[in-house]
């Protein structure tokens, strides 16, 4: 259960390797989440990352999730559920950032990404949804993208899934509203770590900490949506009224 | 669904609320809930935290169980409906030369509340807390039934202080105190520091039956700690004598402020609280003795303003209740002293030394110091500081009262109420599918 200042006792995260993620979760065992579920492809996580959660005083769980097979994923939720009781924060952190000019040459491995950036976020997030209803709190949090806010050319694959995950998180929240769950919304800009590592940072690129910490803070206030840094979201309310021809244009 | 808190406003959930008129409609909603997420009795929701809440469940509303209480003079016992309120009893009973047992700091709270939380008062020094005086309660339990549970049982003592978690109290049996008159004979003072109130408590608590220290937190140096204390009696007749005319049992409550449905965010911070401190502190005489005084200024003093706890702003409000065996003074002189140096907001301080506790085994008071504060929610940093407060109290052999919790961990629970594991023999016997489930008992793992 969330407490009267905000700590929460239980996480899930799906994507169990993600930096963004693990970021997250480390920070809230140490404002005093006590059980964690890491659920990643293979079911293993480094041990170092293990060792790390169970220093700061929580007890860690592991469990085999691929994004991209479905029908396992009402499983996966109620494992953890069974594992940890209740689900007070669900953290959706898996993705795969491919370049456009692969996606390109190869239209199955573009559809195969979208069927992890968005199909497995949907069927984790129903998953998920369902339990955090029944359970009337716990919130959902979707690591969305400005990639999906306006789609650019330059990966508009990747951008569109994100598009479409941004979507859906907003009519999930609509739809929980009132049980008590809730989603919380992320729009990170470029963030600069593993899955960006050799790209160019883009103007206004953050660290992993920051999207962590914002993604805490967010939590605690409860808000619906946060952008990281916060300044992207005034500069995206101008980039959305660009005509198409000069956002087309845009080099990246 | 309805969206409930604790008195604290903190951390909402939604719940089916019943509302259960007769002890077998109780027993029939528990008989339909034992699937899913459960069900728990609330009263008057003056918990502070999330012990009346269950999110995703059933709530019984037990105050829609008619108020009722029948009163046996012989005996010094009244009966009354797990529904009523300690206001509603009061109002009967002390016109007729009787008063409860136990009041807690409000009177604004179930018999079935008062008897989950195994409440405490002034007077814990001298009588216990509520549970000593139970004779007798009814009780549904998770397989329906309807129960009858006297202090030789030990479901009797899981549910004295077992937070709702046993089941469903419907009525209870319990011992009141005669009086002579409806005022108390009071005497106030004022300490200068926190060393001259334990001092003063210490020595002198035993010739009153009710006691409190009130301590100005925002005071710093050398005075900290510095506290007014006012304690008393029941006035007798003689004692009111040519002061109240009329009847001297006569009690009527006067008609309740209440606070503005709508407040701004930090109406309560240092420099609001700082000054109401210093004028509490400033008027209070330095010593006046055998001050009369009405039920309300002196037992409950927050009830003339209604829905005072919207003050706090929609953060809404923390309440921090901590006891430490006698001895441990050194860890109530460092909370203290951390609260003051680091200027922490507390509107109310209260300090109060308890006598001996009831065979609860959830039972919050044990011999020693207790101390309880209200602090905003939204306070910066105050999670690491109530964290390091629990380390405290915990390592000192004391414990975090459950009634005001909203924030502890499990593990702090785990190791500072050392029946916990008997309880839960007793609570998995009694109810072993869960059927009563509360937010507190889930974040807590009772
Ligand atoms: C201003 C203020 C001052 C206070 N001062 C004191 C004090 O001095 N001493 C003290 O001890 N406490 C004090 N309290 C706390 C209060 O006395 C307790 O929280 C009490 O339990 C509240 O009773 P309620 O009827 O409002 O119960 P609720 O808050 O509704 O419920 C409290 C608990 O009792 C259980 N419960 C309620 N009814 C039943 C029932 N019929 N059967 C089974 N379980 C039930 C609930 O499940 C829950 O766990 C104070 C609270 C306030 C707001
Ligand atoms: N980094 C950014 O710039 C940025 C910006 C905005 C939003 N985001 C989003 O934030 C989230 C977290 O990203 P991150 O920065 O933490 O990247 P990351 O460290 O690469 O984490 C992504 C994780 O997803 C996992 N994953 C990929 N496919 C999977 C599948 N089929 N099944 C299960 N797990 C799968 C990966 O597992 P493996 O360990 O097996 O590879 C990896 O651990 C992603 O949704 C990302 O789109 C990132």
């Amino acid at each position: 259960m969330r407490n009267a200042l905000g700590s929460v006792d239980t996480v899930l995260l799906l994507g169990g390797r993600s930096e963004i993620g693990l970021a997250i979760v480390a920070r809230l065992v140490r404002d005093g989440a006590s059980r964690v579920m890491l659920a990643a492809r293979g079911g293993t996580v480094p041990d170092e990352e293990l060792e790390r959660l169970r220093r700061l005083g929580a007890e860690v769980h592991v469990v085999d999730f691929d994004a991209s097979r479905p029908e396992t994923h009402q499983d996966v939720i109620d494992t953890a559920a069974a594992k940890l009781g209740d689900l007070d924060v669900v953290i959706p952190a898996f993705g795969v950032l491919g370049s456009q000019a692969a996606y390109d040459r190869d239209p199955e491995v573009a559809a195969r990404d979208v069927a992890v950036n968005f199909g497995g976020h949907v069927s984790a997030g129903l998953a998920a949804a369902r339990r955090l209803r029944e359970q009337g709190h716990g919130t959902l949090v979707v690591l969305s993208s400005v990639a999906g806010v306006r789609v650019r050319r330059a990966n508009f694959v990747y951008g569109s899934a994100k598009a479409g995950l941004d979507g859906f998180a907003q009519g999930l929240g609509d739809a929980l509203h009132g049980s008590g769950a809730r989603v919380l919304i992320v729009r990170p800009g470029f963030v600069i770590g593993r899955m960006t590592e050799g790209m160019t940072p883009a103007p206004m690129a953050v660290g992993v900490d920051e999207v962590a910490d914002a993604v805490i803070e967010a939590l605690r206030s409860r808000a619906r949506v946060v952008w990281v840094p916060a300044r992207l979201r005034p500069a995206f309310t101008v980039m959305r009224l660009l005509p198409q021809a000069i956002w087309r244009r845009m080099p990246r | 669904m309805t969206l409930l808190t604790g008195w604290g406003r903190t951390a909402p959930t939604p719940a089916t609320l019943a509302r259960p008129r007769s002890a077998d409609e109780v027993a029939a909603l528990v008989k339909e809930n034992t699937a899913g997420r459960g069900l728990l009795a609330r009263g008057l929701g003056r918990a502070y935290g999330d012990a009346a809440q269950n999110a995703g469940g059933t709530v019984l509303d037990c105050t829609a169980l008619p108020p009722s209480w029948t009163l046996d003079p012989e005996a010094g016992e009244v009966t009354a409906s797990a529904g009523t309120s300690l206001h509603d009893l009061m109002n009967a009973l002390v016109p007729r030369g009787w008063f409860v047992p136990v009041t807690p700091g409000t009177r604004y709270v179930t018999v079935g509340g008062a008897i989950a939380a195994d409440v405490h008062g002034k007077n814990h020094h001298v009588d216990s807390s509520f549970g000593a005086h139970v004779r007798s309660l009814t009780l549904v339990t998770a397989d329906g039934s309807v129960r009858v549970l006297g202090p030789a049982d030990d479901l009797f003592w899981a549910t004295v202080g077992g937070m709702g978690l046993t089941g469903v109290i419907v009525e209870a049996t319990f011992a009141c105190v005669p009086i002579e008159t409806s005022r108390m004979r009071v005497d106030v003072e004022r300490t200068r520091d926190l060393d001259e109130t334990l001092d003063v408590m210490t020595a002198t608590d035993d010739r009153y039956r009710y006691t409190v220290a009130w301590i100005d937190l925002m005071a710093r140096g050398g005075r900290t700690g510095r506290s007014v204390l006012t304690r008393g009696d029941h006035a007798t007749r003689e004692d009111v004598r040519g002061v109240v005319r009329g009847d001297p049992l006569a009690f009527a409550p006067r008609q309740r402020l209440a606070a503005p449905p709508w407040v701004p965010d930090g109406l309560l911070n240092r420099a609001t609280v700082g000054a109401f401190n210093a004028v509490w502190y400033g008027k209070a005489p330095k010593a006046r003795r055998g001050l009369i005084q009405g039920v309300t200024p002196f037992f409950h003093p927050l009830d003339a303003v209604a829905g005072w706890n919207r003050m706090y702003g929609s953060g809404g409000l923390v309440q921090y209740q901590f006891v430490v065996p006698f001895g441990a003074e050194d860890t109530l002189r460092r909370v203290v002293g951390t609260l003051s140096t680091r200027r922490v907001v507390s509107f109310l301080t209260v300090l109060k030394r308890f006598g001996v506790g009831t065979p609860g085994m959830l039972s919050f008071p044990m011999p020693g110091w207790t101390l309880a504060l209200d602090i905003p929610a939204g306070v910066p940093g105050l999670a690491g500081l109530l964290r390091t407060f629990d380390d405290w109290v915990v390592e000192a052999g004391g414990r975090l009262y459950l009634a005001k919790d909203s924030r502890t961990s499990a593990a702090s629970v785990a190791t500072s109420y050392p029946r916990l594991e008997e309880w839960r023999a007793i609570r998995d016997a009694a109810d072993p599918d869960g059927v009563f489930r509360s937010d507190l008992a889930r974040r807590l793992r009772l």
